[in-house]
């Protein structure tokens, strides 16, 4: 009994801060836009792009700081930015879309991080690199949920475009429906996504929230549905290892959600390997 | 056509163009198209008239220009030069009435969605945005699985099953668009007999019902059989008749490119 009252002790007391509780439904609503487009992500192969998205983001971020606006709002106009930028630059067809990404994204980065060691605000964004669950604060909480809504009910509107633009764009072509729209409409949505998943596990290690849970996911199951329950629940439990590891172990959140993700596919990734044996 | 008749928003809805079954099936006039980076046009002059209900086989070498053809006429590709009219309208001016079953290549097969999903899709033209799919289009599904015997299969994701499955699932789509002109872009490559058989007995049931086939194919042997017009395509209309008249020795060795030795052949 005082075993079990010690375990319920050792799982509430965190919930004793505002700003350890912030933290842990930050994580989450981070972990719900994630795992809801990370089938997506995965399966039409936009892994790459959703990591230039979140790289390009930092001189947004940055410059939001200096100018004292909301950084939300610096991040997500970066990110829109890079998001067209990288559009515009694949329409030319001597260059595929994977240079231009790679050339946009890389160069946004030095960017940012040439405006980061001269602002002069003498303040460490190292959190923006690598992320702090326990630095949330209400308004950001409630972007996030604004994020999570948008991204959520967008998907279950557009789902039958979202599915035939994937599995068969000269198909959605010839009944009228361009694939470059949803293309456009599904990167929005990982702009939106990576913007506030920033908070949580920082710009590097972004991708790790929109990739993994759905590859994961995608070793486990072949139906899209479960698929994405799956990276739900993958997404949403790293989180909260995350967030007691960060509270009792005193670890940065980003590196243990993500590591714990790592495992969780690694596992998933040796499940099936022995069940085929 | 113009481009700006193709509006990115404009997807879906009911079909308000009235079918006129006055106008052939389809009608091209001198088209031409040339992909872009390209020197050489893949398609050049082209014209041709198909008359409702009637199933045409369209062969060429590869590189003649079929599949080209084929997405001029569905829209998925612009036309440059030329014109093409479908049941008396503009192409692309109706998408309810025509479907096209794409060569194997374009699809993604792994993407993980069931045979139903597919098949859906088929009645995603006459939905649009933001609706949802009701019981006439579920039952146009059904349909449609039944048709091309595949009811079973209806809960398998797309990418576990054989070529002559996945082409079945393929063209129970197009059934379930209920489309008057059907374009099949190659679809007896990979395919196993049982397949090529319930292909053409449905196309052949399609056409009695007034509906209109264009299939291209580059199995020769299969043309005298099914098809009682082929359309000989090499850049431009070469030949259009029956198989056995326009196929001869001579004109396939032209326009595959060898020389052909009669005395070989005899042995």
């Amino acid at each position: 009994m005082t075993f079990l009252s010690s375990v319920v002790q050792w799982l509430t007391e965190p919930f004793l801060y505002g700003f350890v509780t912030r933290g842990l439904v930050a994580g989450l609503l981070a972990g719900i836009a994630c795992s809801a487009l990370s089938a997506f992500v995965v399966w039409r192969g936009m892994a790459f792009m959703g990591d230039a998205i979140a790289h390009a983001v930092l001189p947004g971020i940055v410059l939001a700081y200096s100018l004292g606006i909301g950084l939300f709002f610096g991040a997500l106009g970066a990110a829109i930015f890079a998001v067209f930028g990288i559009g515009l630059l694949s329409k030319d067809d001597r260059l595929k879309e994977d240079t231009a990404i790679g050339v946009m994204f890389s160069g946004l980065f030095a960017l940012g991080i040439i405006m980061l060691s001269r602002s002069t605000s003498g303040q460490d964004l190292s959190h923006v690199l690598f992320g702090n669950i326990l630095g949330v604060n209400t308004s950001d909480i409630g972007y996030m949920a604004i994020v999570v809504g948008i991204v959520l009910i967008s998907l279950k509107l557009f789902h039958k475009e979202v599915l035939v633009t994937s599995f068969d764009p000269a198909h959605a072509v010839a009944i009228g429906l361009s694939p470059s729209l949803i293309r456009y409409g599904l990167l929005m949505l990982v702009a939106l996504t990576t913007v506030i998943a920033i908070q949580t596990v920082g710009v590097v290690m972004v991708l790790a929230l929109l990739v993994t849970p759905g590859a994961a996911a995608s070793l486990l199951s072949h139906n899209l549905k479960k698929i994405i329950r799956l990276s739900l629940v993958f997404s949403t439990s790293a989180t909260v290892v995350g967030f007691y590891a960060s509270y009792y172990g005193n670890f940065p959140s980003g590196p243990i959600i993500v590591l714990t993700l790592t495992v969780f596919f690694l596992g998933a990734f040796v499940y099936v390997r022995l069940r085929r044996i | 056509m113009k481009k700006s008749e193709l509006n990115p928003l404009g997807y879906g809805g009911a079909c308000t163009l009235p079918l006129r079954d006055d106008c052939p099936a389809l009608v091209v006039q001198d088209l031409g198209f040339t992909y872009p980076r390209s020197e050489t046009p893949a398609l050049a002059g082209v014209s041709v008239k198909v008359k409702k209900g009637e199933l045409v086989s369209l062969v060429g070498p590869n590189g003649a220009g079929k599949s080209t053809l084929l997405k001029l006429i569905v829209g998925q590709l612009t036309i440059q030069q030329g014109s093409i009219e479908v049941y008396g309208c503009q192409a692309h001016a109706c998408r309810h009435r025509v479907s096209i079953v794409p060569q194997r290549s374009t699809v993604d097969w792994r993407f993980p969605i069931t045979v139903h999903q597919v098949v859906l899709m088929g009645r995603y033209v006459h939905l649009g945005w933001l609706k949802k799919p009701g019981t006439q289009d579920y039952e146009a599904v059904d349909r449609a699985l039944e048709n091309m015997k595949i009811r079973d299969l209806r809960d398998r994701q797309i990418g576990e099953l054989s070529g002559g499955q996945q082409q079945r699932v393929m063209l129970a789509r197009t059934l379930a668009h209920d489309a008057e002109l059907l374009l099949l872009d190659e679809p007896l490559n990979h395919v196993d007999i049982g397949t090529q058989e319930l292909i053409f007995h449905t196309l052949e049931k399609l056409t009695q019902m007034g509906k209109t086939v264009l299939i291209s194919t580059h199995d020769l042997g299969i043309l005298k059989v099914h098809f009682s017009r082929t359309l000989f395509l090499d850049k431009s209309i070469k030949a259009d008749g029956p198989a056995a008249e326009i196929l001869t020795p001579e004109t396939i060795a032209e326009a595959y490119g060898f020389q052909f030795h009669k005395e070989e052949a005899v042995v």
